[in-house]
């Protein structure tokens, strides 16, 4: 099978599942920013994606893009690491223009995957998860997202550690959006800073979009 | 204006291919700043051979920046700290004096060591083998200006046909990529007449060589192109990738 037995294949998949997470979290963000704007409203959209068909449905989906980007990112890393070779250099410099993100994605994604399961804990436990089961896992209504958010962004050690966990999607994001349409060919030499601009601009507006909520609680707005 | 240094050389030193190696440190005194690194190195040869030492084995031939043979990994860069050249091309006035060069053969799984400096490029001949050639149907000639080709393409072609095959691109990639190379050899036959009619199979032939021979996936972190001798860009990889999936989906 193509897809997994060539490097450009692999590549097609890793691409694919990326953008397909970057589009989830732009929704995801939308969605977010809902809570600062309107608690009500913000609540409205958790009753609308609780343990229906639908939202089960889009949760499985998402959960499959994930372990298909997380176990290509695995094969591809470990692949990458056999090419290179037993012997390293002794010395070996960076080149001017080769982004530090670009050499270290895997190290990023690892960090985005770590403090996903804590943001997994957070809300998706205490929210769908309770739903789907009956169980009370958390102390408000499954539904009452808003409450959740503020109770868990009062502490400023959250705020932080959720700013933290951001910086580094952040980073992921601004090599692997233009990464994943290098991967598919959609570049060329006319398009190729253009594209790094696009990606730029699209993780900045993902990650301010999804950071102001943490940040408008550290700041007291939300108390 | 011609000056003289002294330099410290750190050279990797290896027997054979399955023979673990090992730095010796060497001193060079009065190297000619004019001199090219290649020279400095038979300057330095000529002194092992006259103390009775095994002479560094290095590969080198045209010694002009066209056949691609001089890998050598220098101070951290493959063909040196100097941008747009290859060793031979390589001047010792980007030294300075008192300075300790480091020299290593190119490091990628795909390029093993033969002996001190020297590495099999092979791989990359295979590549060309497995399709990086156009296959000649003998008959009449057509008139110079029936096909007409763009200025644009015809400048892409030419400048994706400068790749000399030295492998500054795998030896320096994190992931051990071939990817330039193969984007390189790719494109400069796919953007022309001749070549496109072969350009899907020919694609799909390098590219599974490619990756029988054990180079790794590219994450397009674009060191390739930096380090390129002849700033081969890496939207020629776009390209690849362009062709190889689009003839995959085709069939
Ligand atoms: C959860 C753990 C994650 C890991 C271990 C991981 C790892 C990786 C690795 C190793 C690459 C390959 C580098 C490359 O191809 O340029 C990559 C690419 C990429 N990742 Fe992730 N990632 C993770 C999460 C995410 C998330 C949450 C997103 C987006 C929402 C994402 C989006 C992308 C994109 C767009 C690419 C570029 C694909 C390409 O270049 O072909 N990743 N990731
Ligand atoms: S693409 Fe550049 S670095 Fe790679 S083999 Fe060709 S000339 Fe050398
Ligand atoms: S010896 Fe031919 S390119 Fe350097």
């Amino acid at each position: 099978m193509w897809l997994i037995d060539s490097s450009i294949g692999r590549k097609f998949i890793m691409s694919i599942s990326g953008i397909f997470l970057v589009l989830f979290l732009l929704f995801h963000s939308c969605m977010n920013i809902v809570v600062i704007i309107s608690p009500s409203g913000y609540n409205a959209i958790c009753g609308f994606l609780g343990a229906n068909w639908y939202a089960v449905a889009g949760t499985s989906l998402l959960a499959a893009g994930f372990v298909i980007h997380i176990l290509y990112a695995l094969y591809l890393t470990y692949q990458n690491m056999r090419a290179r070779g037993s012997e390293q250099y002794a010395v070996k410099k960076n080149q001017n223009g080769v982004e530090w993100t670009s050499q270290n994605m895997f190290v990023l994604g690892l960090i985005v995957f770590g403090f996903l399961a804590l943001h997994l804990y957070n809300f998706w436990f205490r929210m769908q998860f309770a739903e789907l089961t009956g169980l009370h896992t958390g102390m408000f209504d499954a539904a009452d997202g808003a409450s959740y958010v503020k109770a868990l962004f009062s502490s400023w050690i959250y705020c932080v550690i959720y700013i933290v966990w951001l910086s580094a999607l952040w980073l992921h994001l601004t090599h692997g959006v233009w990464s994943a349409l290098q991967s598919l060919g959609l570049n060329n030499k006319i398009w190729l800073p253009r594209v790094k601009v696009v990606a730029n601009i699209v993780s900045t507006i993902v990650i301010l979009m999804f950071m102001s909520i943490p940040v408008y609680y550290l700041l007291g707005f939300g108390a | 204006m011609e000056k003289s240094i002294n330099v410290t050389l750190k050279i990797w030193r290896q027997a054979g291919p399955k023979v673990k190696g090992k730095f010796e440190t060497y001193k060079l005194d009065n190297v000619s700043t004019d001199s090219s690194f290649l020279e400095m190195m038979d300057v330095l040869n000529e002194q092992l051979i006259n103390e009775r030492k095994e002479p560094i084995a290095f590969d080198h031939d045209c010694r002009e920046g066209i056949c691609g043979m001089c890998s050598m990994f220098i101070n951290g860069h493959p063909h040196g700290p100097d941008g747009e050249i290859t060793t031979c091309q390589l001047h010792m006035r980007n030294f300075k004096d008192g300075e300790t060069i480091t020299v290593e053969p190119w490091r990628s799984a795909a390029f093993p060591v033969i002996r001190d400096l020297m590495v099999d490029r092979g791989a990359y001949d295979k590549i060309i083998q497995a399709g990086g050639f156009v296959s000649v149907n003998t008959g009449g000639v057509p008139d110079g200006n029936a096909i007409p080709i763009s200025k644009v393409d015809a400048d892409e072609a030419m400048d994706a046909a400068s790749c000399i095959g030295c492998g500054a691109c795998a030896a320096t990639c994190k992931n051990g990529s071939a990817m330039l190379f193969v984007a390189a050899k790719v494109s400069q036959l796919a953007l022309l007449p001749q070549g496109r009619v072969e350009a899907a199979h020919r694609a799909k032939l390098m590219v599974a060589k490619m990756d029988e021979l054990g180079f790794g996936n590219c994450t397009n972190t674009g060191a390739c192109e930096a380090e390129c001798p002849k700033n081969v860009s890496i939207s020629h990889i776009a390209r690849l990738n362009r062709e190889f999936l689009s003839a995959k989906f085709k069939d």
